[in-house]
């Protein structure tokens, strides 16, 4: 494999058991038993170094379940992870990871989140705490260092997520709908800034959304997922916008539109498929 | 509901204006020539409270004083000392846990006022009866809550932090190790009340020193005055615990929403 490829999934199968601590968690190989839940069934998909990514889906079709794959949380039933041509076992060790829920360590101050990365990497505490102004800065918090968690609005809390990720200096990023609880404009902000962070140092990222627009306005792959149990990657799109993106302008574009319009065509039997198989 | 502070400051200061009315007129006004709240039973609130003054124009009160809050302290921080430990090998160890359980449960479930008299039998008639006593008191809620803590440390919180790259050693200082202590704190005011319940009934059961063997001391020679003197002093000595455990906790748990103050 090429190592220019940052993630590769290669038909990979989550099976979700139902008998989880037995044969220590999803660990186990082999087919899926009854009561078990088959998330993820063949998917492939490769990402290339310094490419941006999307996952579109509908709710529950295991975008998520994918992305931990990707983060060695979670592990195959069969298929195989690699990270940059290396097989993963155990967490990524070259990724960041952003989650959906709130994160960040209650008990630790704003600045004291995001130099804990460099600080148990055993970088010297003063050297840390530099890096870590440096990064909040960055990310729009200066002054915010001092704060506890509870004491920042839900975009600043994501905001020093994306700092304490991005000071690890991480060769993939991993997003699970990282702005999925903000309101719309914070989403657009929030975008935005992620993107001019990308700008600077490319990274490969992974970002999963169920938010087609987000999707497209931020990625140069869109990838479709189909609904589960036994999801799969069923589409893949290029998004030939140019770069630098405004992630709100950009929705105002006639190729967004196309674009979008042969997205929606697809996942659009997709999301029905998914609301039918929960509602009566 | 929104009284003022000054108001609210009143109406409690009236309460207890109204409580010791009744107690004084009871004990020292005959209505139709009975005495409601005789004096041998209940004694008078003067009574009491030149008792309390005399007690501590005195040296002998400081020694209680200071043998009660020795029992307290140790027996706290012997019994979180020991809760801390034991609640977090058994949420760590799940099949340790599973094993000890139903005796956990036992041993909790048993009035350990029943201990005492084995206490002094084993330990002897000075303090560590007592700190015995209170230490079974205080392990329990410091156990459960610690154990409560480690258990219920949010998923994405620990999976982030090893996506951050921790070790097992360094989740546990950054992650397990502050959640069980916010637990712990939580638990502060009911385990060093229990504590200081400890001290004073194994005082009161048998002892030479100490608020409750005065309070004792005082019963056992129909001391009525003495007993209420006594009851006051520990009540106002409560209060004081309390208002360092509140001091103490507000600087530890400053990251909490509720116990910082803000955004309440």
């Amino acid at each position: 494999m090429p190592p220019d490829i940052a993630i590769s999934l290669e038909q990979i199968d989550i099976i979700y058991r139902a008998q989880a601590y037995a044969g220590g968690g999803v660990r186990d190989g082999g087919p899926a038993r009854a009561g078990d839940y088959h998330a993820v069934s063949q998917a492939t998909l490769a990402v290339k170094e310094g490419e941006f990514v999307s996952i579109v889906g509908p709710t529950g079709c295991g975008k998520s379940t994918l992305l931990n794959a990707a983060a060695g949380l979670l592990q195959p039933a069969n298929g195989g992870v690699s990270i940059y041509g290396d097989l993963l076992s155990g967490l990524n060790a070259r990724a960041g990871y952003l989650f959906q829920q709130d994160a960040l360590m209650p008990w630790k101050t704003a600045l004291e989140n995001v130099a804990i990365g460099l600080e148990v990497a055993g970088v010297d505490p003063a050297i840390a705490r530099d890096r870590a102004e440096h990064w909040l800065a960055q990310v729009g918090l200066q002054g915010f260092g001092l704060r506890y968690p509870h004491q920042l609005s839900g975009g600043q809390r994501k905001r020093v997520g994306l700092a304490q990720v991005l000071i690890r200096n991480p060769d993939i990023l991993l997003m699970d709908e990282p702005f999925g609880p903000l309101d719309a404009q914070t989403r657009q902000i929030m975008g935005n800034l992620l993107l001019s962070l990308w700008a600077q140092e490319r990274k490969a990222v992974l970002f999963v959304t169920h938010d087609l627009e987000e999707a497209i306005a931020l990625s140069d792959r869109v990838v479709i997922m189909s609904s589960g149990p036994k999801a799969t990657i069923i589409g893949d799109y290029r998004i030939d916008l140019a770069r630098p993106r405004d992630a709100m302008d950009v929705r105002l574009d006639a190729g967004f539109h196309a674009i979008h319009k042969a997205i929606w065509d697809q996942l659009r039997g997709e999301v029905m498929k998914a609301y039918q198989g929960v509602s009566p | 509901m929104s009284v003022s502070k000054r108001t609210l400051l009143l109406l409690q200061i009236l309460v207890a204006v109204v409580a010791l009315g009744i107690w004084h007129i009871g004990s020292s006004v005959p209505i139709l020539g009975v005495y409601f709240l005789p004096k041998f039973f209940f004694s008078t609130p003067w009574d009491v409270a030149a008792r309390i003054v005399k007690l501590f124009s005195g040296t002998l009160i400081w020694k209680h004083l200071g043998i009660t809050l020795t029992e307290t302290l140790l027996a706290f921080v012997i019994g979180a000392g020991g809760g801390v430990l034991i609640g977090f090998w058994f949420a760590r160890r799940p099949l340790i846990n599973a094993v000890f359980d139903p005796y956990v449960k036992m041993a909790n479930a048993l009035p350990r006022v029943v201990l005492a008299p084995i206490f002094m039998l084993w330990l002897g008639l000075g303090i560590w009866s007592k700190v015995a006593l209170g230490v079974t008191l205080v392990f329990f809620i410091v156990f459960f809550n610690v154990y409560q803590g480690v258990k219920e440390v949010s998923q994405a919180v620990l999976s982030n932090a090893r996506m951050l790259g921790m070790t097992e050693q360094q989740l546990f200082r950054h992650v397990y190790w502050p959640s069980a202590l916010s637990w712990m704190f939580s638990s502060l005011h009911t385990s060093v009340g229990f504590a200081l319940v400890g001290a004073v009934v194994g005082e009161y059961l048998g002892s030479a020193a100490g608020l409750g063997y005065m309070i004792h001391e005082a019963e056992g020679v129909f001391d009525t005055t003495g007993v209420f003197a006594g009851m006051v002093i520990l009540a106002a000595f409560v209060l004081v615990v309390d208002a360092i455990v509140t001091a103490i906790e507000h600087r530890l748990l400053v990251w909490r929403p509720d116990a910082a103050g803000r955004n309440v």
